[in-house]
């Protein structure tokens, strides 16, 4: 198969590297690429919402897994789909939301493919209670870089299932998954808005309340300080039963932000302007939402990411573990309003203790996720935010990092050592690494 | 048949594993018309885009071993063709011209694939059609074929010579109720072009089929798709030979 040179990057637009891409449009191509001898690394991608460099190899080859996108079988009586795992939530939504059935884990956008989901073991408003993306995956098949189709499930290759899950693609080649889905009654949504006005009030809100509801997730005012640091809005939902007259999804027309705003365009005054109206026009209440609306509300927007200009922008998301209360979380916001390094974007959710793989990100505690510009001096800071982390015992999502240090992902990954014996008996060449996995010395640098 | 195609009740659609095939299939799919038969010489990759098609869509789906190469085994495709409404011709290779060159055998093969397989088909369906007093068949032509290029000749002229084929099959057809779509396409994004400069800018299949599928609704004689490259290739067409000659495009 003959690659295309591309220039790809993570959805952060940082680094742009050259590559070789495969784009494999059948299962049987991906074998036959995979058993020819390519000289370089391989690494898997699939729609590339990884922010970082995870699903990029500089001067190496990527296989797009965007053409794997069958479905095989779908079980109507228990919501089992089994399908190629370049499919992407979007297609799957679009085929199975009318007829009933939802993923029971997403993540907050539907461009994401089933591979790249697994591979991350994404998380989403639901982690409190139902866990991570694991938690739905029945089986799938994984190509191994000799060549090899392995069926792995909790019963069979068992420690290969756990460390593909959150192994960033680095265990091989997921040709197709089967997912248990989530019986819903319509596409909407309800929804109770709470305006909570600081950090302490928001960790109380969320014991007393998360229990019940099915999804809850906070956005944060990460510019607001003192006494209102952590401010913010909860929002917490539930699938909606049939109302009449609106049980079909609204046709939203999308948009596109046709090219890289200049640099200037997101500066501390904008964003401390769409913070602060954010949380004015967000009072609380209870409403009704397309799902869309409630899971989706940036993919309406078409290359969003364009907003931060070319010179692109990180996502930073790290855990903190339960013992930690909301320490860390408040150490972080402290350091970006102390840097005035803003935020347009801050997530907040408390996650629950499940299982996981040797890489798995999530443990039970607190999350945040805030979006930066890459303004001059942010390696530094990053670096900086990654020791605050450490020091609060908790560790950064690697589906959002571009930045760490191979030493500090070390000690934020304890389990490092379980998941390297697993890709090391399965990939004894070390075929498979990405920029991501050089960086981190998951792999040897080439 | 029905005279309208957008009542189409079966649709054959050859090379069904190509990119452009695959996105065409899907939306008579999901369409949902009463009999699908995709054929191609790759059964395995075939079942598994039915079975795509089942899961999605709860289409009819049929599997049809046919290779091009082969022109007898064109036969094969004859029986339970009497009822086709709509047949969609999408097999094709491309070689480049260095290896169609030095490779006489693989160059017949182009031409066997690209061109013979095509009359021999189009005649049978054509034939059949009128006897149901109406059809349309679409042929995957290409810009490539509307100019001789130093840089893609060899194929180019298998596909100058199904332009010539199809518009003069539309041409004996007319009056009939059978009908003759020429669709070309300029560069598309498949397993046909990866690898070429430029791949990522290429158009979408997806985008490709939809119009394929809307000419064929229409009863469209010629098709340019993207449609801007009906305008490219009148510039490229009225380039004078003296000129043209000397440009390596
Ligand atoms: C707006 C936005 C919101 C997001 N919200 C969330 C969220 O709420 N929760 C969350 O957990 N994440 C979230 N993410 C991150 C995203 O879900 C993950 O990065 C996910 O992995 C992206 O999937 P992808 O198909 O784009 O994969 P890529 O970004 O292309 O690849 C990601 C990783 O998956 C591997 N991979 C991809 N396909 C395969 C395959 N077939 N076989 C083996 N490995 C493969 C790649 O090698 C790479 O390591 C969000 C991202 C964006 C842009
Ligand atoms: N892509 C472009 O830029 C472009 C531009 C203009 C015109 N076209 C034309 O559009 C059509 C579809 O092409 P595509 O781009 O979708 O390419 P593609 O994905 O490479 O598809 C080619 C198809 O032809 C089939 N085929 C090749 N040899 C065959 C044989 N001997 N017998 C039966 N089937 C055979 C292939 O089957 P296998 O899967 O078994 O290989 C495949 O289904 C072709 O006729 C092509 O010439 C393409």
């Amino acid at each position: 198969m003959r690659p295309t040179r591309q220039t790809l990057s993570g959805w952060g637009n940082h680094p742009r590297v050259p590559c070789a891409v495969y784009a494999p449009d059948r299962a049987a191509r991906l074998s036959a690429l995979v058993s020819q001898d390519v000289e370089h690394a391989l690494i898997a991608r699939g729609l590339g919402r990884s922010y970082g460099d995870a699903a990029t190899n500089h001067d190496a080859g990527v296989v797009d897994c965007t053409g794997l996108d069958r479905f095989i079988a779908f079980d109507e009586s228990t919501g089992t789909l089994t399908a190629e795992a370049g499919v992407s939530y979007a297609d799957l939504i679009d085929v199975l939301l009318p007829r009933g059935w939802f993923p029971l884990v997403t993540p907050g956008t539907k461009f994401v493919t089933l591979g790249g989901a697994i591979a991350a073991d994404v998380h989403g408003k639901n982690h409190h209670r139902d866990g991570s993306f694991n938690a739905c995956v029945e089986s799938f098949t994984l190509l191994t870089p000799t060549g090899e189709l392995l069926d792995c499930s909790r019963g069979s290759n068992a420690d290969v299932f756990w460390a593909t899950l959150g192994g960033m693609g680095l265990t091989g080649f997921i040709q197709a998954a089967t997912i248990k889905l989530r019986r819903v009654k319509s596409p909407y949504m309800n929804v109770t808005t709470t305006r909570v006005k600081n950090l302490d009030a928001m960790l109380d809100h969320f014991t007393k309340t998360d229990h019940d509801f099915t999804y809850s997730v906070a956005w944060i005012d990460c510019l607001a300080k003192g006494a209102a640091l952590g401010r913010g809005v909860v929002l917490q939902g539930e699938h909606a039963e049939p109302e009449s007259g609106r049980n079909t999804l609204p046709r939203k027309r999308s948009k596109t932000v046709p090219f890289d705003f200049p640099g200037f365009a997101l500066n501390p005054l904008s964003v401390r302007a769409f913070n602060g109206l954010y949380y004015a026009t967000h009072g609380s209440g209870a409403a009704r939402e397309d799902i869309n609306t409630y899971f989706y509300p940036l993919d309406t927007v078409h290359h969003w990411n364009r907003i931060y200009g070319r010179r692109g922008f990180v996502q930073y998301q790290p855990v903190f573990p339960q013992c930690d209360g909301d320490q860390g979380v408040r150490a972080v916001i402290e350091k970006l309003v102390d840097a005035k390094r803003s935020s347009f974007l801050a997530v907040l959710k408390q996650m629950g203790g499940h299982e996981a793989g040797p890489l798995g990100f999530p443990m039970k505690g607190l999350t945040l996720a805030v979006d930066l510009p890459r303004a001059p001096g942010i390696e530094a800071f990053l670096s900086e935010l990654d020791r605050l982390v450490l020091e609060h015992g908790g560790r950064v999502y690697l589906a959002k990092d571009g930045s760490m240090s191979a030493d500090t992902f070390r000690q934020m990954y304890p389990r490092l050592d379980e998941f390297k014996a697993v890709k090391e008996r399965l990939d004894p060449q070390g075929v498979l690494s990405s920029d991501q996995s050089r960086r981190l010395g998951i792999t040897e640098q080439a | 048949m029905t005279q309208n195609p957008r009542n189409a009740e079966q649709v054959l659609i050859t090379g069904a594993t190509s990119g452009i095939a695959r996105a065409i299939a899907g939306m008579y799919a999901k369409r949902g018309v009463g009999r699908l038969i995709l054929a191609g010489r790759d059964t395995e990759a075939l079942e598994q885009d039915a079975a795509n098609l089942r899961t999605r869509h709860n289409a009819e789906v049929e599997v049809c071993k046919f290779d091009a190469s082969q022109p007898e085994t064109c036969g094969v495709l004859q029986n339970g063709l009497e009822q086709i409404d709509v047949a969609v011709l999408c097999h094709g290779v491309m070689l480049g011209n260095e290896q169609a060159i030095t490779d006489p055998d693989a160059h017949r093969g182009m031409i066997a694939v690209n061109y013979t397989s095509y009359t021999l088909l189009a005649e049978k369906l054509a034939g059949i059609m009128i006897g149901a007093s109406g059809g349309v068949i679409a042929v995957l032509s290409s810009v490539a074929g509307d100019r001789g290029r130093g840089t893609n000749y060899c194929y180019g002229a298998t596909k100058a010579a199904l332009t010539a084929y199809a518009d003069g099959l539309r041409g004996r057809m007319h009056g009939t109720g059978v009908h003759v779509v020429t669709v070309k396409p300029g560069p598309v994004r498949t397993a046909m072009t990866a690898g070429m400069d430029g791949y990522e800018k290429m158009a979408d299949p997806d985008q490709v089929a939809k119009q394929i599928v809307k000419a064929i609704d229409r009863r469209k004689d010629i098709l340019y798709t993207p449609g801007k490259w009906r305008w490219i290739m009148a510039i490229i067409r009225a380039i004078p030979e003296t000129i043209f000659k000397r440009l390596t495009i």
